[in-house]
């Protein structure tokens, strides 16, 4: 049977099944709105280790095996990892699965990691060719703002459109047979670049790929937006969200009661990070924490998930080039 | 020649569509609060230059001439800006004062120290010694082209 649905969507004939998630975060995001939705919190960023990027491998390895636990599995009975993250050749992914020894392929997908893995694992699983897969992201907020912008304690003036990358990693695993929801659909999204040019506005540079990706979803899918509970976006902070309500009541669909961004839930109006949260971990601590439960606890039944990622490099944005950027969902249901 | 033709309608109509987004984006994206950052940016850049008085004039009671003086003031506020830069609190000054901090001296300090202490990592010659100037180097390059165009017409009007 075929499992295409129009023209970017994959229906999957048996759903594979999440069975369980974890998260870790530093402590900003531990202090923030989602208190009490963390595996655990490390009391700071580097977590007693020599450098960022070991703590986020730290970070990454933590979570797949809190995950793999929580799912009372041995490592070993996992099949494959999709993992990724945000630095120059997936630097802290790489270290942490020379740890875990599993079979592994990483993912640049840069914020949209997460759901990236997500979707690869369920068509792997989907299609018979294994029984239990890990799906992992992490981003580091100090590591990243090293390499993408200025050394963190060079004192300058962040732009109110600017977001915060997150502290944090987040692991799922999905399997063939087990407890939890499913992963019905998929849509795999397309680069779509509006021509901006500024990487502090990376919210507006995102929000007409998870615009592009939950129309053509809804296309493929013959499903109205009132289908789902909630859709959640990645990573485009309070200005991007705007703009997606906006730009989907432009094509005449209203999604404004139903539809929140991961990057708003993160941090408290408090901890001053302008326009929310961004990074890999963005989606992942979200999803793997609160949604998950939520899910669990029958408060939400279907829900389409999206990851966004914004593909600049730190030479393309010198080179004055503009920000392409990609959105992929995978719509999660009990069934 | 008609492809050229609907390339180029192509090109037009996705710039014209990207302008529109653009200016939509400009709409909904929250603005600086003006006021304040330059109220901010004028009471701290004010008072870094007055603490940098007060030492040249402590400097100069001390019986050293006024050129000396200055050198020495400079000195000290290089060192404090090295220091909170270390301690971590020349960048919370630095959030909120924006050119306040970043044009007197201390600010120039705080560009050389931060990447030495964050590509510390990296080791001392290719962490510290090539990314040390890696803020402050287009200042250093473009301070020496103005001040050698400077001299040149000094130069040619003597």
């Amino acid at each position: 049977m075929n499992k295409k649905r129009g023209k970017q969507s994959i229906m999957f004939t048996n759903p594979p099944i999440i069975t369980s998630t974890a998260n870790i975060v530093g402590p900003m995001e531990g202090q923030g709105l989602l208190q009490g939705f963390f595996d655990d919190v490390m009391q700071d960023n580097l977590h007693g280790l020599d450098s960022w990027e070991q703590c986020e491998s730290y970070m990454m390895e933590y979570a797949i095996k809190k995950a793999v636990n929580k799912d009372n599995s041995t490592i070993e009975d996992i099949d494959c990892i999709f993992a990724g993250d945000l630095l120059n050749q997936l630097m802290s992914t790489h270290f942490a699965m020379k740890k875990l020894k599993r079979p592994f392929l990483g993912l640049y997908g840069a914020c949209s990691t997460m759901v990236e893995g997500m979707l690869l694992s369920a068509i792997l699983l989907d299609g018979s060719f294994s029984n239990k897969v890990v799906a992992a992201a992490s981003s580091h907020h100090d590591a990243a703002e090293r390499q993408y912008r200025f050394p963190n304690e060079l004192g300058v003036q962040r732009p109110p459109g600017a977001q915060w990358t997150v502290t944090g990693s987040g692991a799922v695993v999905v399997s063939v047979t087990g407890n939890g929801p499913h992963i019905t659909t998929a849509t795999i999204g397309k680069i779509v670049d509006y021509g901006i040019k500024d990487p502090n506005a990376m919210g507006p540079a995102m929000a007409p790929a998870a615009v592009d990706t939950i129309w053509q979803h809804l296309q493929d899918t013959e499903r109205m937006p009132d289908y789902y509970d909630m859709i959640f976006t990645g990573d485009l902070g309070s200005v991007g969200r705007d703009l997606v309500i906006q730009l989907l009541q432009e094509k005449g669909l209203d999604i404004s009661s139903n539809y929140q961004d991961c990057g708003c839930m993160i941090y408290s109006d408090a901890q001053d990070t302008h326009a929310g949260a961004s990074g890999c971990a963005s989606s992942a601590i979200v999803f793997c924490g609160q949604l998950y439960k939520k899910i669990m606890n029958g408060n939400l039944n279907k829900i389409l998930f999206l990851g966004t990622g914004s593909l600049h490099s730190t030479t393309s944005y010198q080179q004055k080039e503009s920000i392409p950027c990609i959105a992929h969902a995978v719509s999660i249901e009990v069934s | 020649m008609t492809n050229e033709i609907c390339n180029k309608q192509q090109q037009r109509k996705e710039k014209m569509e990207q302008e529109k987004y653009q200016s939509k984006v400009d709409n909904i994206t929250p603005k600086p609060p003006l006021l304040k950052n330059i109220c901010w940016a004028f009471v701290v850049g004010g008072l870094i230059c007055t603490l940098g008085q007060f030492i040249t004039d402590y400097f100069g009671e001390l019986g050293f001439s006024k050129k000396d003086s200055s050198a020495y003031a400079t000195a000290v506020l290089v060192f404090l800006g090295s220091f909170f830069t270390g301690v971590g609190v020349y960048d919370e000054l630095g959030k909120r004062a924006g050119a306040g901090s970043i044009v007197p001296i201390t600010g120039f300090a705080n560009s050389i120290v931060a990447p030495a202490m964050e590509f510390k990592r990296e080791g001392y010659v290719f962490g510290v010694g090539a990314k040390m100037f890696v803020i402050a180097g287009p200042v250093l390059v473009y301070g020496m082209v103005t001040a050698f165009i400077i001299g040149l017409i000094y130069w040619i009007r003597l």
